[in-house]
């Protein structure tokens, strides 16, 4: 294959990635989007393969290379659970972070690909490398922290070390100054040292900042996370010269860095805040010590009761949490919800943008367990009907049905948009004790007269639930 | 020692109602008191005092020895003077009092060194929702008039088209939309009347309309909100608008409700004897208000009487006639009060005026008046001028999905410009030409990847992710490059580590790639309507 028929292969393969992605914008035409992605991947590894650029001596390592990964892919895409999606992510996410380390490592020692350059071009080169590989480094490490805190192998609690700011800063400037000093470089020997510090430094970067950050946050962690493999991509490209790696690269990079705007949007806090880590550290102690604590009673309901509300509703609205994936109820929630549609009741789910620990979270497992898309709505579209609505469900969430959000603004999470659950006539929360969410703000709804605490595992509860709605 | 509730028979003349019901009579037990009942309080409320026995209630035959040997009495009216005469000193008394109305009684109680907590002042808060007495006597009297009106109505409420000829429906106008023309006007909508409702409160507008009713305003620009949810004397230039509405109505509706009431005023006279006059023969008007004066210029209150052939009906026992469960209420109402007094569970009771329900409810405390209250911190419904106050942190979520948000302002636009602008000059400058073409093809690609991701579901988020994903393992094309280059010149080439880090990179992003999409089509798959 000529190189210019690869070129034209890279634009077509270009299309299809942005129409992918456009493709995603609704459930109609999302499985063509998808779809599109296949194909452009294929197009551009084949034309890649079979480009000037791969001798034939190279086609089985690549072969080989592709069945195995690509083997242990759709094995770990297979079984992997709905659940355990945010999980996966950031594991792949890792991959790719990895991957652009090693070809940033692997074309530095490459003579055949710093030869050409000189003067300022070669000084660029020379910076895409070191840029390639400090983004891939802190995305690599950074998705494996963030692997680790959303399977539970971590703990979620930000773990903020003194003067974490100062210690940022300071590796910043080292990693200018070996910047500088590989620039400055004349062998590869010579700026391998540089090279490697850095990557050091740049793994212990990424460590750092994912530990820092709460579990509640995570929605945005992943996005960005996300944005950073494409970054990482793009500058990869740069230095290979390679339009196709820049484009999808950028493509990639924006996306996350809108998904990572829209969490923060929603939960009413700078991009900044987030990532500097620790919920409520920025404003004062988790707990607000001024804020008055919730007056009022918590007034317990059993399965049977809420069976009951729910048989006598005519407008439910079930609001999802993280409790719900925790305690892998969906599958109880879609029985429920089934019956009572079948009973006439109009049934309706809410969710908020950062419900869950990824992005569109509850949107997956709502779906695995088949509920209709169309019922699950997002919290600016029912919000306003929450007053009309007589059973508000919340499974296994806390700080996104938080009214102190809005009554109280020296609550650490004030101005954050919430699902108004209260304005039903009756909310039912299940939890299973009550303890405060991960923004560890008391929650004054437990408290409100026309809400209901039904304790214990989200599943387990569901489905006494049911059984008493079948009864 | 635990303390003695007593609740007697209630004195007052047609007085049904008794303080406490047998099945409350158990809860008290467990909150650690003792009950006694005299015998015959809830005979007029059809609960006997077997049922009362059963529950745990001591019966006393004797008032005389149920005041002395109760250290709280229960009781629904306020006491007469023979009562107070039986009191003990130092006693605690729970029951509706009027305060306003009744001084004299309030020094009465003073003289007896009594605690006393009236329930008709228990402050307008959420918090106080479930003691409100007056609130669930309300309701109860709102079903009650409606089934007076109907009792005195010679037509069906409902519209019928029968054999024997079409049957209109009846059209009732409820005066005053609080808690009693709620209840009333959920009553005759749901006896199938057509219901219309005003009050001087225009923000009770939807929930009349909730109800079932439709909401006649008054076109006249007053607000008529007072303190604590209730309503306000209004202004003559509104009384006059107010008036010709009613007139109007008076015409054309077969039933009038009315339930306005103003705290501590005599009530408003809203149906003149001239509006009555121009009813239609039978009509009916029920004045919920009789006690306090009446609404209506021709209501006898406490009587049913008939003037231009209009019925009007002054009952001021309405709850009373609706006994039974106007006592299974008002006992809860006093239950959730004793629980808040006795917060220990180990009957005996604290009145802690710290506690701002208990202390808006307490009128006399230990032989001092301790009426009126303070005000209260917090109104049932805030005022329309504390309202701006809330709005701010409402207004920061009007951004709507798929828009680029609020516009910025222009000086933060300009430094974003100056910024941009500045590092161009920079990056155009210094940078070789093939640097800029990729660059080119790098902002571009930026500027698409914004624009296509803005129109993305929420829903998909997850699914997005994943592609994208999936899609960043483009990077396999960085390794695949460095597997086997043709070499172009000669010169040293680590071939070993190159190879294994680029197959080693080959492998990672196929795990990726595979994975990724293979994961994404997995849950695109499960979305369905």
């Amino acid at each position: 294959m000529s190189a210019t028929l690869a070129t034209v292969s890279y634009i077509g393969a270009t299309i299809l990635f942005i129409l992918s992605l456009g493709g995603l914008s609704n459930p109609e035409t999302s499985r063509r989007g998808n779809l599109y992605g296949i194909i452009g991947m294929t197009i551009a590894v084949l034309a890649t393969v079979f480009g000037p650029n791969v001798t034939a001596a190279g086609i089985p390592w690549v072969v080989g290379a592709m069945l195995v990964g690509g083997s242990i892919g759709i094995y770990a895409s297979r079984v992997v659970k709905m659940t355990q999606m945010p999980e996966l992510v950031a594991l792949m996410h890792s991959l790719v972070g990895l991957a652009a380390m090693l070809v940033g490592f692997a074309n530095y020692i490459d003579p055949a690909a710093a030869g050409t350059f000189k003067g300022a071009e070669k000084t660029i080169h020379e910076v895409e490398i070191y840029l390639g590989i400090l983004i891939g480094a802190v995305t690599f490490s950074g998705s494996l922290i963030a692997f680790g805190k959303l399977s539970a192998k971590i703990s979620g609690k930000p773990m903020l070390l003194p003067g974490r700011h100062w210690l940022n800063l300071v590796g910043l400037l080292v990693v200018i100054w070996f910047g500088w000093r590989f620039i400055n470089s004349h062998t590869v020997a010579d700026g391998m040292t540089p090279l490697v510090v850095m990557s050091v430094i740049a793994l212990l970067f990424g460590i750092h900042m994912v530990m820092a950050i709460g579990g509640a946050d995570m929605p945005v962690v992943i996005s960005m996370l996300n944005s950073y493999s494409g970054w990482a991509a793009a500058a990869t490209g740069f230095m290979l010269s390679n339009d196709l790696l820049i484009v999808t690269g950028a493509l990639v990079g924006s996306s996350g860095a809108i998904l990572s705007y829209i969490m923060c949007r929603a939960m009413n806090r700078h991009f900044i805040s987030v990532i500097a880590g620790g919920f409520g550290t920025g404003g004062g102690a988790p707990v607000p010590a001024g804020g008055a604590q919730p007056a009022g009673e918590v007034v317990p309901i059993l399965a049977a009761e809420t069976a009951e509300l729910l048989r006598e509703a005519k407008n439910v609205i079930i609001v999802p949490g993280y409790g719900m994936a925790v305690a892998q109820a969906q599958h109880a929630v879609y029985e429920i919800t089934k019956h009572l549609r079948e009973k006439g009741v109009n049934v309706r789910f809410g969710i908020h943008p950062v419900a869950g620990r990824m992005p569109g979270h509850m949107n997956v497992l709502l779906a695995e367990a088949r509920v209709p898309y169309d019922i699950v709505l997002e919290m600016d579209e029912l919000n306003a009907d929450f007053p009309q609505t007589d059973v508000a469900m919340v499974i296994g969430a806390n700080d996104i049905v938080n009214p102190s959000a809005q009554e109280d603004p020296a609550s650490p999470i004030a101005g954050m948009p919430v699902l108004e659950v209260w304005k039903a006539k009756t909310s039912i929360v299940m939890k299973r004790s009550m303890a405060s969410g991960y923004a560890g703000v008391d929650n004054p709804l437990f408290y409100k007269d026309n809400n209901r605490m039904l304790f214990g595992d989200a599943k387990k509860m569901l489905d006494e639930v049911l059984a008493a709605l079948k009864a | 020692m635990s303390q003695v509730i007593g609740v007697p028979r209630e004195t007052a003349a047609g007085e049904k109602r008794v303080a406490t019901v047998p099945e409350v009579v158990q809860k008290l037990i467990k909150l650690g008191f003792k009950v006694a009942v005299q015998s015959g309080a809830g005979d007029a409320a059809n609960f006997s005092d077997e049922a009362y026995r059963a529950a745990g209630a001591e019966i006393v035959a004797d008032p005389a020895a149920l005041w002395r040997a109760a250290d709280i009495v229960f009781k629904v009216r306020a006491p007469s003077a023979e009562e107070i005469g039986l009191m003990r000193e130092g006693g605690t008394l729970v029951s509706f009092i009027w305060p306003a109305q009744n001084p004299e009684l309030l020094k009465q109680l003073a003289a007896k060194k009594a605690t006393v907590l009236a329930m008709d002042s228990v402050p307008r808060i959420s918090r106080a929702q479930k003691l409100d007495a007056l609130s669930s006597m309300a309701n109860i009297a709102g079903y009650r008039a409606v089934i007076e009106a109907a009792h005195h109505f010679g037509r069906f409420f409902t519209g019928q088209i029968t054999a024997a000829g079409k049957v209109p429906p009846a059209k009732v106008f409820v005066i005053g939309a609080g808690v009693a023309g709620l209840a009333a006007i959920g009553t005759a909508a749901g006896l199938g009347a057509i219901v219309r409702a005003n009050d001087t409160r225009p923000e009770v507008g939807d929930q009349v309309k909730s109800m079932g009713g439709e909401f006649v305003t008054v076109d006249y620009q007053e607000e008529g909100s007072g303190v604590g949810g209730y309503a306000k004397v209004m202004s003559p230039g509104f009384l006059k608008a107010q008036a010709e509405v009613f007139a109007k109505q008076a015409k054309d509706v077969d039933i009038i409700i009315t339930t306005a009431l103003i705290p501590g005023k005599p009530a408003p006279r809203l149906i003149s004897a001239d509006m009555v006059k121009s009813m239609k023969p039978g009509s009916v008007i029920v004045d919920m208000a009789a006690e306090q004066g009446g609404n209506c210029e021709l209501t006898v209150p406490h009587q049913v009487s008939v003037a231009h052939g209009v019925t009007i009906i002054g009952y001021s026992d309405l709850p009373s006639r609706l006994a039974k469960q106007s006592s299974t209420l008002y006992a809860t109402n006093l239950f959730r009060l004793t629980e808040e007094l006795c917060k220990t569970k180990d009957g005996i009771i604290n009145v802690n005026m710290e506690d701002e329900v208990i202390r808006g409810t307490t009128v006399v405390k230990e032989g001092s008046i301790t009426w009126p209250p303070p005000a209260p911190k917090l109104s049932a419904a805030p005022p329309a001028g504390a309202k701006p106050a809330a709005a701010p942190p409402a207004a920061k979520k009007g951004h709507g999905h798929g828009g680029t948000g609020a516009p910025s302002s222009a000086k933060s636009m300009t430094i974003m410009f100056a910024v941009a602008a500045v590092l161009f000059w920079f990056i155009g400058a210094n940078a070789p030409a093939a640097f800029l073409n990729h660059f080119t093809v790098f902002v571009l690609a930026c500027f698409v990847g914004y624009m296509v991701v803005w129109n993305v579901t929420p829903a998909l988020h997850t699914p997005l992710m994943s592609v994208t994903n999936a899609i960043s393992s483009i990077i396999a094309i960085g390794a695949l490059v460095q597997v086997a280059p043709p070499i172009a010149g000669g010169g040293e080439r680590p071939e070993l580590w190159i190879l294994g880090l680029a197959v080693a990179g080959i492998g990672l992003t196929a795990i990726n790639m595979f994975g990724g999409f293979a994961v994404t089509q997995r849950m695109l798959e499960m979305f369905r309507k």
